[in-house]
């Protein structure tokens, strides 16, 4: 029964990265990503790796989410030249 | 995210948050050795937390409590706790970082000076990775000039 659950977890993490590489709004990606690593980490941890979802937890979610955010507030929506 | 925002409920729910969170993250650097965890996941909740403030109030609130100065500081204070522990190890005749042979110097059994060695190195870890973090994130949010940004 668990790789149903394996499915559709992999197909929401497909899901969340073709819309984090579509979408046009920078701050919109940035969230999809967060949300990609998220479930990057619910897998991780269904598949035993315990150690490696804890990293993807601190570190693609929370920290770079972060990073990529203050990023973004430094960029404008219409290019200046 | 720059300059002070002030929302009363924002304010107060991290103030309550921030402590629990570095209380987290120093659970995950002192038990990185025997469960999921480590110097690297902790000092990336204990950064979270620096950036939490910056985020709820402002840049100057957070360097009032954590400097600049303390912050480069503490970036190479890591990476010499890691090296010192290896080099004792060094000069008591074994391999870098080979942490069983400081039992000649700590008066414990060989099975609990490894643990401790462990211990230090993941807070060697932790302290480096924390600082850099934190760096990272004031460099990025006001071009690398440290204090209140255009946002």
């Amino acid at each position: 029964m668990i790789w149903l659950v394996d499915i559709l977890i992999l197909t929401i993490v497909v899901i969340c990265a073709l819309g984090a590489i579509n979408v046009r709004d920078l701050l919109s990606s940035a969230i999809l990503l967060g949300a990609y690593s998220f479930l990057m980490c619910i897998l991780w941890t269904e598949m035993g790796a315990v150690d490696v979802a804890f990293t993807e937890a601190a570190v693609g979610a929370g920290i770079s989410t972060a990073f990529f955010i203050g990023a973004i507030y430094q960029t404008t929506r219409r290019t200046k030249d | 995210m720059i300059r002070l925002y002030d929302d009363l409920i924002i304010q107060v729910v991290c103030r309550i948050m921030i402590p629990l969170i570095q209380f987290f993250a120093l659970y995950v650097i002192a038990h990185g050795h025997y469960s999921p965890g480590g110097g690297f996941q902790g000092g990336c909740i204990l950064a979270a937390s620096f950036i939490l403030m910056v985020i709820a109030y402002d840049l100057d609130w957070m360097k009032k409590r954590f400097s600049e100065i303390k912050n480069t500081f503490m970036v190479a204070l890591g990476i010499f706790i890691y090296a010192l522990i290896g080099l004792i190890c060094i000069l008591l005749g074994a391999e870098y970082l080979n942490y069983g042979i400081l039992h000649k110097i700590l008066p414990a059994d060989p099975i609990k000076v490894r643990a401790l060695g462990t211990l230090g190195i993941e807070i060697g870890v932790g302290i480096t990775v924390m600082a850099v973090m934190v760096s990272i994130f004031l460099n990025l949010t006001t071009y690398g000039r440290h204090e209140k940004g255009e946002v």
